[in-house]
Order: structure tokens, then sequence, then C-alpha cells
């Protein structure tokens, strides 16, 4: 078989897996990994006791006269609830949500290396965070970050609106612009007020950790996922419709300009939303959605929701490796997904070099 | 009851491009566009397909304004073919077609039966059959143009907008091309084509419109359109007409003035 006829297979179904299929079987993936990563630690649980303990849980919650404390003792209880349940959870939902932003991203802008942080939405929400932690601006620090990555965001597309129709190269560009100077910005409140202490959690936050993941980083995270990811699922059709370009998109009665808009704005309130609780983390949002083009093809349909619960469970994992591998040192989880991630992003290149030249 | 571009006009940054075209091409017919480069063929184009939004006028299709209908609804009537346009996506040949039913569909459930069938509809009549499982980047560039012709065929318009359809094709794929089209115009559709081979012109199209400068300077006829007296101040060239001896249309050779 030569490459040409492998990849006219990729592309239509022969010998893959029926995207169905994957989907189910990444939903299952996910809910395993979730299990299993709350196990995973100094303190030996087993799956099935966490399992329980939900159960108890839940029973206690709505009411029934159970201790949701017994399955696991007092100890490893805490541990699991209020310590790496919080932290698995919000590493599921920061990793669907990236995947699918950076989907989205890639199509909108017709970019194959486009992230969730195109637009600048990192470096605003980093100057935001480093404004908290080293000058001691009196807010929480996701707030803070979101209202940097939304205000980069604001600048960017007021940027690449005044000039002119919103094109794909208008709107990267003006994202670059915003983005060097929110980190100019974040080195020069680094390099002037940064104590040695400071330091560590600064680069901790600029590679995105999620060390001090709580329940509330679950809401914030969560609450992102579950009310803007339906938005973008739902514009798949919408999505696929600009695989020829903006004059293509317009002839199939998609209004362009809008559609650009308000999708990258829900792209940005949910990325922004992700950051503020878990830093800049890489790589989820730019590889997640070519590995999951290559099983599934590109329609945006199959893509979107099999991006978000690869990107789950992918994270899940990194996250787990990052707190565990050095234990009792942390790594910051962005230099996990990195070194996992370049890796697999080389592997995809290499395997797609005998295509004709279109990376996507 | 047929197109009618109703003193259309716009114009970028203070000139204008296309310049208060008025102009009717038949109803099921090849209207053949044509004009030195930059007399406003694509944009003109463009305009009538919604694409950019026209300063001035109206295109009546069968008297409904198609500058004032909904997105959607125009473009489950017009259908526009870009000179190249390209994907990103790894995207086969079928799932571009099928793009061509997103007017049609509805916005969240899935591709339905019907949508399916106009896709394969439109994939035998725009003749690329043979490839439909293929990946649309392993393509020749005349295959290509074929499947955007069957992705804009897939939409089922009434009007069909060509933007240079035979541009960097072959003699053979260039004469496909329009066999192609002359399937649909036979049933109905009518086309309007910017083209810049006067003697493809000549000898596929039932209707000319001359632009020069964004102005109409000729329509109406092969024969009518395409004569000296009419082309040589057009394209600054001379300009010999002669009879094909076995189609009896005009056939032209140019030579600098």
């Amino acid at each position: 078989m030569t490459p040409s006829e492998g990849s006219a297979g990729a592309a239509t179904g022969r010998g893959r897996l029926p995207a169905w299929a994957a989907t189910v079987a990444a939903a299952l993936l996910l809910v395993l990994s979730v299990t299993m990563a709350v196990t995973v630690g100094p303190a030996e649980i087993a799956p099935t006791d966490v399992w329980r303990s939900l159960v108890d849980h839940v029973r206690a919650a709505l009411g029934a006269t159970v201790d949701p404390t017994a399955t696991l003792g007092l100890l490893h209880d805490g541990i699991v609830w209020d310590l790496r349940m919080p932290r698995v959870l919000t590493a599921a939902a920061v990793g669907a949500g990236l995947g699918v932003a950076g989907a989205v991203m890639q199509s909108l802008t017709r970019n194959p290396l486009a992230d969730p942080y195109l637009l600048g939405l990192s470096s605003g929400a980093s100057l935001g965070a480093v404004a908290v932690l080293v000058l001691g601006v009196g807010v929480l620090l996701p707030v803070a970050a979101f209202v940097g990555a939304v205000a980069a965001l604001a600048a960017a597309l007021t940027l690449a609106g005044s000039l002119g129709t919103i094109t794909p190269a208008r709107t990267v560009l003006a994202g670059l612009a915003v983005a060097q100077l929110c980190a100019a910005g974040t080195s020069f409140v680094i390099f002037w007020s940064a104590t040695g202490d400071s330091y560590r959690e600064i680069l901790g936050w600029l590679m995105g950790s999620l060390g001090g993941a709580t329940w509330s980083s679950v809401a914030i995270s969560l609450g992102a996922v579950v009310v803007l990811l339906p938005v973008l699922l739902a514009s798949a059709r919408t999505l696929d419709a600009f695989a020829f370009g903006d004059t293509a998109a317009a002839a199939l009665g998609i209004g362009v300009g809008r559609t650009r808009w308000a999708l990258l704005t829900v792209v940005a309130l949910l990325t922004g939303a992700l950051v503020a609780v878990s830093g800049a983390i890489g790589f989820v949002g730019l590889i997640l959605p070519h590995a999951v083009r290559l099983v599934v093809g590109a329609a945006h349909h199959r893509v979107l929701p099999l991006t978000a619960l690869v990107g789950a469970s992918f994270l899940v994992w990194a996250d787990t490796a990052a707190r565990t591998v050095f234990e009792p040192r942390e790594l910051p989880v962005g230099i996990v997904t990195a070194f996992l991630g370049a890796p697999v992003f080389a592997l995809l290149l290499w395997q797609r070099r005998s295509a004709s030249g279109d990376l996507a | 009851m047929s197109l009618h571009l109703d003193h259309l006009a716009w114009s970028v940054e203070g000139r204008l491009v296309v310049d208060d075209v008025d102009c009717t091409p038949p109803r099921g017919a090849l209207t053949g566009l044509l004009g030195p480069n930059g007399a406003g063929k694509s944009s003109l184009l463009r305009l009538v397909a919604g694409v950019q939004q026209a300063a001035h006028g109206a295109a009546l299709l069968d008297g409904t304004d198609l500058l004032t209908m909904p997105r959607r609804a125009r473009a489950r009537r017009v259908a526009l073919v870009e000179q190249e346009s390209s994907a990103t996506a790894p995207l086969s040949v079928r799932e571009a077609v099928l793009l061509g039913r997103t007017p049609h569909a509805s916005r969240w459930g899935g591709f339905t039966a019907q949508d399916h069938a106009a896709a394969t509809r439109a994939i035998q009549e725009a003749g690329v059959q043979a490839l439909a499982a293929r990946r649309l980047a392993t393509l020749s560039g005349g295959e290509r143009q074929r499947v955007h012709l069957a992705r804009a065929l897939a939409q089922e318009p009434d009007l069909l907008l060509l933007d240079e359809p035979t541009n960097h094709l072959d003699v053979h794929a260039q004469l496909d091309t329009l066999a192609a089209v002359a399937g649909l115009t036979a049933r109905g559709v009518t086309v309007l084509a910017a083209l810049h081979d006067l003697n493809l012109a000549a000898a596929a199209c039932d209707h000319l419109v001359l632009l020069e400068a964004g102005r109409v300077v000729a329509a109406g006829g092969v024969e009518q359109v395409l004569r000296p007296e009419v082309l040589e101040p057009v394209y600054r060239v001379r300009c010999l007409v002669l009879e094909h001896p076995e189609t009896g249309r005009p056939v032209l050779t140019f030579a600098p003035r």
C-alpha cells in the first residue's frame, strides 16, 4: 500500500476505529483515569474503596445516616476528598477545556500551530497573576489572572477589528502584539521586584500547575467547561464550513465575521477561566486536536467531543506524574505535558512526512 | 424570469471596482464574464454571492433580491466556486462535497439521508465518483477544481458562480469542466463564469458580458461581443476573428498593436 492510499483510508474510515467507538472508549478511559489517579500517591488506596467512598459521600449528602469517612478512614478520606479529588477533577476540566479551545482556535484561524493562548490570553493572565504574587495586589489570584486574560483578548480583538475585517492573519498578528507586550510587562515586574521566595511560586504558575487546586478550582474550571463547552460543541457544523476559508464559508451561508467574534470570545472566556486556576499549561491545546484528527478525521462533530475526553484523561495522568515522579518534590504540570507532548508532536510530524505538505 | 444584476456597485479605498453593472444573464445558460485583469470580474461574482456587500444595487433572481436575503436562504440558491481555495484540514473528497449541504442541513443534527443523496448526485454530476474516497490533498489541481464544483452542486443552487473555473487546467480538463457545466445549464441552472480564455468563451458560452474597469462595455451573444472593434480597445491588442470550420463559432487570434 502506498502512502497516499494509506492516508486516503485514514480520511474515509477504512481500517479505522469508528468515531462512536473511539468516543465511548475515551469516556470509559476518563472515568477509569479519574478513579485511578485518585489512588496514586504516598497513601495507598484501592480504586474500589474510592467508588464506595463516593457512594457514601453522595448518600450522606442526600441525608442518609452513614458516616462518609467510614470506608477510607478519617485520614485517607481527607487525602482523597480534600486533596486528590479536587486536583484530579480540576485537571480533567482543564484538559477537556484546553483541548477543545485549541481545536476551535486552529479551525478559526486556519493555523495548525494555533493554541488556546494565541490571542495573548496566557500572557495577560500571567501579568495578572504576577501582579498578585509579586506586588501583593489585594485580589485573589484566579480573579486577577482571569481579568488579565480577558483584558488581553479585548485588546487583541479591538486591535484586529480596528484594522478592518477580522481575518485569521490579523487576529494572529494582533494577538502576537498583545502577548509580547504582556510578556514584557511580566518580565519587568519579576525582574524589578521578585524576591527569592516568590521566584519559585511565579515559575510554578507560569509553567502551569495544579498543585493548589481546591474545590473552588473545581467549581471555576468545571463550571466554565459545563457552560461553555456545549456552545463550542454545538458550533461543529459552522467550524466545518471554515475548512476552505472565509469566502467559501460565507458562500455556504455563514456570517463569517460575526461567527469568528462570537467563537473567539467563548474560547477566550473558557481559556481565561482555566488559566486562572492552573496557569498556562502548554501543549494540551496544541497537540491533542491534531492527534484526534489523525484518528477520526477532520469533522468537528467527531473531533471536539473526543478531544475533550482525551484531553481530560491526558491532563489527569500528566498531573499525576507531576506530583508523584519526584516525590515529595512536585513538578509544574506544564513541564510534564511539554516533555510528553513535544516528542508526540514530533512523531506526528514525522508520520505525516509523506503527505502532500498540509500538516493539519 | 432570470437573473438581473441591477446597477451593482462596490468600491474599495475610494476606487470603484464594480461600477454600475447592469446586465441580464439568461436563465439556464452559461454566461461568460470577460475582461482584462482587474476589470472587476471576481469582485462582481463576490457581490452576487453575497460574500462582499454591495454598496449599491441589487441582484434579482426570479424577481427576488439575493443581496437582501438571509445568508442561509441565499446559500441554498446561489453557489460560488472560487478561483483557488485550499483546505487546511485533512478532508476526504466526500467530506468536502458534503460541506455544500451546510445551508440545507439543520444546525444541530448530522447530515440526513437526503443530504447524503444530494452529495452523491453532485459527485456524479461533477464526474468525480472515482475520487470520492481520496484525500483532498492527494488530488491534482484539475481534480480539486472538479471537487469544488461538486461541493457547489451539493448546495443545489439555481445560480452557479464560477471564478476562472478552467484556470491552471490542461486542455482536456478544461473541456471536461465545461462539459459538466453544459449538463447543468441543460437542466435549468443559470451559470455565470469569469473567464480569461476568449477562445474557450467563444466555444462554450451562450451569452457574454465584457467588463472594463468595472463597467459593462458589451453584452450579448457570442458573435455580438467577440468582434475586433469591441475587443481591441479593451484588451489593447490587435484581434483577428475567424470562423471555426466545424462549429461555426468564432476563433480568435491576437497580435500586439
